[in-house]
């Protein structure tokens, strides 16, 4: 004989308004075993828990069931709350009456006997409910960070404030990622090297900090709490150990390469840091661009090295790391636009995309902070910065790439400031909701930028006004006025979407992640879990989950390391006690297991040819379980007698 | 033939010289022309002037005239866009080589030549008087600046002379400008003609100083507002309206005559309200009247109808079912009030002409506050 307890939630009006919940508990309290039944406004609140706490008291509870939303929203809530009574957290059943019943259902009577079948079957379920007993495992301390741009930098000086070790890992020669190529910040207008080089020097000077450069994660072992990552130390061919950072070799190379840091405005050389500035100070080959691996002969950076540094024998080495937490900031790629033929890019010289103008504004960019045409001479006299290419289009990107409005409003200053030229704006919405950023909006709108509301349609160089021959002639409707309006300028800025990295999901499935419909890195959950993953331990930061600008960026990683440390600064960590066993002594060894599991959480034992499973990493889904030909595989919590009983009292309905 | 449009920065920059750069804040939300009282029931569009003043786009000449300058979308511009100033602006821009409307050609003709707005002869501007009110001179307190309409617009001067006859009877010490009196300019200011302009206030500061005037008493809000806010020179200026709720405070005129029960609604002129912020003082007054009931319409204060008059609108004659003003007398009627009393020269001119025309004189007059007033004192 149980005596079981049922908690039915209003939750506001999101249940109440279709679920009549005074005839749910009505309808608990006739059922067998129920001893008490009651509803309340909101079960999750402080008053809802301690009625809950209170019947467990008063009538002896052993069983206790809450009708509410999701278990993925509150079950943790609830398991504390009937913990803290006295009850073993695991004698709680959760029934969905809202995602699953209420949000979906249109008609009272059929959500309410829903509901009522949905409480029939967990009482069936309660009643055979077990206490379980939660394991403990030990937890590696240190975090890996992968990606060192704003959001990884952040988020591993934060960590290594704390006194935590981390593994900085970056795939470039240098960290600093996209904000290392801008001159300016909106909507401060702070130099972006004024307030990123400090944090860059500060990674390198902490002796917290591990930082792995020109590197690249390979494969992922492990769970929460000890996580076993291999690292690819691609070859640089010189020796970072002996190097001194003279610079020397830089200077005598004679091979070229494109400028991944200017934006392909210039070459580099083939033996090269990316920028004055870059992190660490050391040179890297580029092996594709270099005359002696290209030619066989050269080796004249060898020469002037007198730290005999240079090593064109290195090849790419392996490592492996063991850490407790990962955050991965891997950041956004910018989307190529010259599939857009309707804007010219790669076509028609004067058309830019904004990555560009940022390089042409910086002062250690191509042009030393000038602002001219591809010719490297000509000042544009007038500019159009076309926002939404990319963004905001089923054809592209569907999503609002979100910081573009804000750079362009920036660009149009600096354009202003640089050229004295005619800068127009042409826009869907202006989008400026952050902290000063509507404020900047009307600076510039005062500094009189000539806002065009539409999209612009095309780029051309064709035109039959001989006023506006060799200007590019853009096409958009002012959608103000409703009229068809050709703006003759000499530049034209494209602001292009910001999309996932082109390997962002190999990365995914390295860590185990989601992706979100657009290939962006998916949260745990959108407002209460934004930097969480479904894989524990494993937490994600900046552009590299949705576009986001540098504010937003460097929050999340300060988040992000909060959220590692929460499992990093405990030396134990409680495993959910709701997995798979297996029964080895019915295990027939098939391994269908080891293939469905999601979660890579059952290996096979060819010693004693049965599947063991690891409990750290499985989530208790019960997938190996319902494939176990053997029915050797118990998912505890979710056990067949369970499940059928549960079944049972649904199908009374 | 091509219907693309190109941006003609140059225009839109030459607004802006002529004062009208406050456009470049607008970023066309529209609460201009929806808050715009001619919206409802003209096709002018306050957003899309100023968004073809941005680009320099045809069709500001179209929309220029619509704008009776009452201020109203001013005040609720959540940019604080001066959108009076643009439309000063464009019709100083596109009107400056003499472009008028035949209508205003008059007004601004009559302005030039005579410098008032009536055709009136300049000798004759205090015939209204018959002499029978000091002129003021060194050594006056107060002057009392009377508009040219009150002056030559007959309805009007019945206003003008309430004013003098309760003046009289205060015991001030005050004075009526000689006949170099001109315009303040405020409405040919609106119209676009700033040299104008200059010209008369220079005119009329010339008076000021020569006179010694430091108190000057108008009693258009139209005068108020203009030499408050564009002549900048140093003396005090009231509305009358103001200066007889301080007489009534202090006892100095005290009305005794009954109006048994008469219902009173009060139109607040754009220019004395919102323009000034005058919205008390006309109203303790009627208040103050033994017999008076003071009945409010919905759109009173600051969020008063315009009477369509303002910015060049008393000189422009417009079709039936575009004129503000008998929407106005609609909605004084619906108070069941039988006067609708106002406290400006161009809205009685508006009103009254209304009443005319909508045939509703004998259920609702048209009174300025200072005939109301000496009513109640005689008797």
């Amino acid at each position: 004989m149980s005596r079981i307890g049922v908690f039915v939630c209003h939750c506001g009006l999101n249940i109440a308004k279709t679920v009549r919940v005074s005839e749910l508990a009505e309808f608990a309290r006739t059922l067998p075993d129920v001893v008490v039944a009651e509803d309340y406004k909101f079960m999750c609140s402080t008053p809802g828990q301690e009625l809950i706490q209170n019947d467990i008291r008063k009538h002896n509870l052993d069983r206790v069931i809450v009708a509410a939303c999701s278990p993925l929203m509150h079950e943790r809530t609830f398991r504390k709350v009937i913990e803290n009574a006295g009850l073993n957290q695991y004698l709680l059943s959760i029934v969905n009456v809202r995602e699953q019943d209420s949000w979906v259902t249109e008609d009272e009577d059929v959500a309410t006997t829903k509901a009522k079948a949905l409480i029939n079957g967990a009482v069936f379920r309660a009643r055979l409910l077990q206490p379980l007993v939660s394991r403990f495992i030990d937890v590696n301390p240190d975090v890996m960070v992968v990606g060192g741009g704003i959001a990884g930098i952040q988020a591993a000086l934060e960590l290594a404030d704390t006194g935590k070790k981390v593994y900085l890992v970056e795939r470039s020669p240098t960290i600093g990622g996209h904000m290392a190529q801008f001159d300016k910040t909106f909507p401060t207008l702070d130099c972006s090297a004024c307030i990123l080089t400090p944090k860059m020097d500060a990674v390198l000077q902490s002796s917290n900090i591990e930082l792995l450069t020109y590197c690249e994660v390979e494969e992922v072992k492990g769970f929460v709490g000890n996580f076993d990552i291999k690292i690819r130390q691609k070859a640089r061919y010189v020796d970072h150990d002996k190097c001194n950072a003279c610079l020397a070799c830089t200077e005598k190379c004679p091979g070229r390469g494109v400028s991944e840091w200017d934006e392909g405005l210039v070459k580099r050389k083939a033996i090269y840091i990316p920028f004055p500035q870059a992190v660490p100070q050391k040179p890297v080959i580029d092996r594709e661009n270099c005359t002696f691996f290209k030619k066989g002969k050269c080796r004249l950076c060898e020469k002037v090295c007198e730290q005999e540094a240079i090593d064109f024998e290195q090849k790419d080495t392996f490592r492996e790391v063991k850490v407790g937490a990962v955050i991965l900031a891997t950041g956004y790629d910018l989307m190529d636009t010259k599939p857009l033929i309707q804007y010219g890019y790669g076509k028609l010289p004067g058309v830019h995309h904004a990555l560009e103008l940022e390089r042409l504004f910086n002062s250690a960019g191509p042009t030393s902070g000038k602002v001219v045409m591809r010719d490297g001479k000509t000042e544009p006299q007038s500019i159009a910065i076309l926002h939404c290419i990319g963004s905001r289009d089923k054809n592209n990107h569907e999503y609002c790439s979100r910081v573009c409005c804000m750079y362009s409003l920036k660009f149009a200053h600096l354009l202003k400031e640089k050229t004295h030229g005619d800068v127009y704006q042409l826009y869907i919405d202006m989008r400026a909701p952050g902290k000063g950023y509507e404020e900047f909006y009307n600076r510039l709108v005062e500094e009189d930028v000539k806002f065009i509301r539409g999209k612009a349609a095309r780029v051309t160089d064709k035109t039959d006004n001989p006023d506006h021959a060799g200007k590019l002639i853009v096409e958009v409707e002012d959608t103000l006025t409703s009229q068809f309006v050709t703006i003759p300028v000499d530049m034209v800025v494209l602001s292009p979407a910001m999309k996932p990295r082109q390997d962002a999901k190999d990365m995914a499935r390295l860590f185990n992640l989601s992706t979100d419909k657009y290939g962006f890195f998916m949260e745990r959950h959108p407002k209460l879990a934004p930097l969480s993953t479904m894989t524990d331990g494993v937490f994600i930061a900046g552009a590299c989950q949705s576009p986001k600008d540098i504010p937003d960026s460097v929050s999340q990683g300060t988040g992000a390391a909060a959220e590692a440390l929460t499992i990093v600064v405990k030396d134990k960590m409680e495993l959910e006690a709701a997995t798979a066993i297996v029964n080895s002594a019915a295990c027939c060894g098939c391994q269908n297991c080891v293939r469905v599991c999601p979660y890579g959480a059952p290996m096979f034992n060819y010693e004693k040819n049965v599947s063991e499973i690891n409990e750290a990493l499985c989530k208790g889904c019960g997938l190996c379980a319902a494939s176990c030909p053997a029915s050797a595989i118990i998912t505890r919590h979710f056990t067949n007698d369970q499940v059928m009983a549960e079944m049972e009292g649904l199908m009374e309905f | 033939m091509s219907t693309a449009v190109t941006p003609y920065l140059e225009m839109s920059q030459a607004i802006a010289d002529a004062g009208g750069e406050a456009f470049r804040k607008c970023y066309q939300c529209g609460t201009c022309t929806g808050t715009c009282p001619w919206s409802p029931i003209t096709h002018f569009n306050i957003r899309k002037l100023m968004r073809l003043s941005q680009l320099g786009f045809d069709g500001i000449e179209d929309l220029m005239w619509g704008c009776s300058t009452c201020k109203f979308c001013v005040d609720r511009c959540p940019r604080g866009v001066e959108i009076i100033d643009l439309v000063r602006s464009v019709r100083s821009v596109y009107a400056g080589g003499g472009l008028l409307p035949p209508p205003l050609r008059a007004f601004v003709g009559s302005l030039t030549a005579r410098g008032n707005p009536w055709t009136g002869d300049a000798p004759k501007r205090n015939d209204w008087a018959q002499d029978k009110y000091p002129l003021f001179a060194e050594g006056k307190e107060y002057l009392y600046w009377t508009c040219c309409t009150v002056c030559y617009d007959p309805r009007n001067v019945l206003v003008a002379k309430a004013t003098a006859e309760i003046l009289e009877k205060s015991g001030l010490s005050w004075g009526l400008p000689g006949t170099d009196a001109q315009c303040c300019g405020e409405s040919v200011r609106k119209v676009g003609d700033l040299d104008l302009f200059e010209k008369l206030k220079n005119n009329n500061l010339g008076i000021f100083s020569a006179t010694g005037a430091k108190k000057i008493i108008t009693i258009s809000p139209h005068c108020l507002a203009t030499f408050k806010q564009e002549y900048g020179e140093d003396y005090e200026v009231i509305h009358f309206s103001e200066l007889l709720a301080d007489l009534i405070k202090s006892g100095k005129v005290t009305p005794t005559k009954d109006a048994g029960g008469l219902k009173v609604t009060y139109h607040d002129p754009c220019y004395l309200g919102r323009h000034s912020g005058i919205y008390d003082a006309p109203r303790e007054v009627l208040s103050a009247l033994p017999g008076v009931e003071l009945v409010e319409m919905d759109r009173i204060r600051e969020q008063s109808m315009c009477c369509g008059g303002g910015g060049g609108g008393l000189w422009v004659e417009r079709a039936k079912g575009e004129r503000l003003s008998d929407l106005r007398i609609e909605e004084a009627l619906s108070t069941g009030a039988t006067v609708l009393a106002t406290a400006c020269p161009y809205c009685i001119a508006m009103l009254e002409d209304s009443v005319r025309t909508m045939n509703a004189e004998d259920k609702i007059k048209v009174k300025d506050l200072t005939e109301l007033f000496l009513e109640s004192l005689e008797g």
